[in-house]
């Protein structure tokens, strides 16, 4: 079994955002980074799919030199090698020319299974992967808790709105975009850790992937919302903000 | 020309998200300067839509089941025979199952998940949120012909008494072959044995809290409250309280006098879940937090302070 793992690498969770002087994108001085949070369970399915099955987990992602890290930690958790499609810092993609870059470096592996996140926690548009199996011709499933292979089939529980779900029987290849939580995430051990630096990481450029790349949609402008809801905010020493807050609950809303 | 709606139907029902992409796709219509159509997959005769020019109805063995193979086939058949300026969807779990596929289909990138539209010398600018809503951005279509899908509780549904729509059957053309999921029968997990949605208080604890031997710390809130304990889902996944404690689209749906959100940023999938509340109170430490958009009253800081002196303050003013 061939398993295509593709992640990306998103601002840490905590950070503090704001735009650029351009007003059109995020301003990246002073971020971390780290691994799309459903992408690093995308990552631990595939993982525990390989102990099961063996095979081969391929990690591929899309990005500037700083990728590199997120890579490695990936590997250092156990995948076996991985591909690194890189881009110019600050080219930004749509999920249509993200998804045409990721399924030229998937069309060349011809995996079984191709697994992601359900959505990036940066700008959350949750379609690479379904746009991944349209171009690559794969079945798909989206927002995946569990999957079952069997044989040349595999059977994925999903999820559906207000806490129903459904089981859905697909031939592979398949794409399969994975909901955050479904397992425990494992930690890179120090052997891992060790190992991953031998393992082959085989960079390609964008452009040598020959995608097509025009760009769907343009982003005019990039702000902190503005907050429309008169709240009454208390701020400040913690002891007086919790007095003032229980006077209003107690006097003004009289809920206590 | 003209600017096409794609309802959804569950269980013979249109569902609220439906119309408020209708409400949306009005609003684009009148934009672009064009009508407003729906289309309606399964069509049933209790489908009464009103204030667009028709509604195709969608009907073929083929459909009975939901497909992305089945529903992205039917409708592309319908936007080829249409030429629609605009598409919109509801964004549902559905339609981000399929709607994605359509439009790479056609060439075009969904515009997923707006929360508002406006009108930029007669062309729309949908505004999207990022980083779960930390940040917005204005986004344009670099085509002619558009692709979205709207957010839950963006936009008001329409209240004005409108002429029913005719309705036409668009015959679609399928083959079995073409359908290469199997899907079975929806079914939901064992009941639940808690009922939030009785509760008449909620203290609700998100990531803010970090571990789970913190949570006797919101534990003591819902105490002295008399409060029904919840979660974001987060803190379910891992185990920390159980899943029939969970709020928002994959959990329950709560409408509390008041809830408490602690540690919780305020995500679309938490907020569809306690938006029902008479009161919300958020204490979070980041200032921008979207919850405080929910919020009639807020804290900002650190919730390892500031909840321990709220329930003392609680039961001074109890007292
Ligand atoms: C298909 C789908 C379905 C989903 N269904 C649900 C659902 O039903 N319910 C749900 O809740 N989520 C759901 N989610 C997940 C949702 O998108 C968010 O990821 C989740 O709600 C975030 O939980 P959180 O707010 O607890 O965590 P975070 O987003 O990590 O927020 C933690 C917050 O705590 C604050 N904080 C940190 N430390 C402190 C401190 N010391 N003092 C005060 N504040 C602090 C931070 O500022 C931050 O705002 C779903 C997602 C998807 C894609």
């Amino acid at each position: 079994m061939k398993i295509i793992v593709s992640v990306k690498q998103v601002p840490a969770r905590d950070s503090s955002l704001r735009a650029g002087s351009d007003g059109k994108r995020l301003d990246e001085t002073d971020l971390t980074y780290e691994m799309n949070e459903p992408d690093a369970y995308a990552l631990e399915e595939a993982l525990q799919l390989k102990e099961k099955l063996g095979g081969e987990v391929v990690v591929l992602s899309a990005g500037p030199d700083r990728v590199a890290q997120t890579i490695r930690e990936a590997l250092a958790k156990g995948a076996d090698r991985a591909i690194h499609v890189q881009l110019n810092d600050g080219t930004q993609l749509d999920p249509l020319a993200a998804a045409r870059l990721l399924a030229k470096a998937v069309e060349a592996e011809k995996a079984d299974i191709v697994l992601t996140g359900l959505q990036s926690d940066d700008l959350g548009y949750g379609q690479t992967g379904v746009i991944m199996a349209e171009l690559l011709g794969y079945a798909h499933a989206t927002i995946v808790m569990e999957v079952e292979p069997q044989g040349d089939h595999v059977r994925v529980k999903r999820e559906l709105e207000d806490g129903w779900f459904q089981n859905v029987l697909l031939p592979l290849p398949v794409v399969l975009t994975i909901q955050s939580g479904i397992k425990k995430l494992r930690y890179a051990t120090l052997m891992g850790i060790k190992k991953a630096k031998t393992k082959e990481m085989k960079v390609i450029s964008s452009g040598e992937l020959q995608a097509e790349f025009a760009t769907g949609l343009t982003i005019e402008r990039v702000y902190v919302p503005q907050r429309n809801k008169q709240s009454q905010i208390f701020s400040g020493d913690a002891k007086r903000a919790a007095h003032e807050l229980a006077e209003k609950l107690k006097f003004e809303a009289r809920v206590i | 020309m003209s600017v096409l709606v794609v309802m959804e139907q569950r269980d013979g029902k249109l569902s609220r998200m439906s119309f408020e992409a209708l409400a949306a796709g009005q609003q684009i219509a009148g934009i672009l300067d064009v009508q407003a159509q729906a289309a309606v997959i399964g069509y049933s005769d209790n489908a009464k839509i009103a204030g667009v020019e028709r509604v195709f109805a969608l009907d073929d063995p083929l459909l009975t089941e939901y497909t992305p193979d089945g529903y992205t086939a039917a409708i592309e058949q319908l936007i080829q025979a249409q030429q629609p300026q605009a598409v919109v969807f509801p964004h549902t779990y559905q339609v981000r199952d399929y709607a994605p596929k359509l439009a790479a289909r056609l060439g075009k990138v969904l515009i997923s998940d707006v929360v508002a539209v406006k009108a930029e010398e007669a062309s729309p600018v949908f505004v999207r949120q990022l980083f779960q809503g930390k940040l917005n951005a204005d986004v344009k279509a670099a085509s002619e012909q558009q692709f979205v899908s709207i957010q839950a509780g963006a936009f008001r549904v329409s209240e004005a008494p409108a002429a029913r729509a005719p309705v036409e059957r668009f015959p679609v053309k399928l083959d079995a072959s073409q359908i290469r999921s199997k899907p079975e029968a929806p079914f939901r997990e064992a009941q639940r044995s808690i009922d939030l949605g009785a509760a008449e208080v909620i203290v609700s604890v998100g990531r803010g809290i970090k571990e789970k031997d913190n949570l006797p710390i919101v534990e003591a809130l819902a105490d002295v409250l008399g409060a029904e304990l919840a979660a974001s889902r987060p803190i379910c996944d891992n185990g920390w309280l159980p899943m029939e404690r969970q709020v928002g689209s994959s959990g329950q749906t709560v409408s509390p006098k008041v809830y408490f959100a602690i540690g919780i940023s305020g995500a679309i999938q938490h907020l569809v879940g306690m938006k029902g509340s008479k009161t919300v109170v958020a204490i979070n430490k980041d200032e921008n937090a979207p919850i405080f958009e929910a919020a009639d009253y807020g804290v900002v800081g650190d919730l390892f302070e500031v909840v321990p002196a709220l329930v003392d303050e609680i039961k001074k003013v109890k007292a």
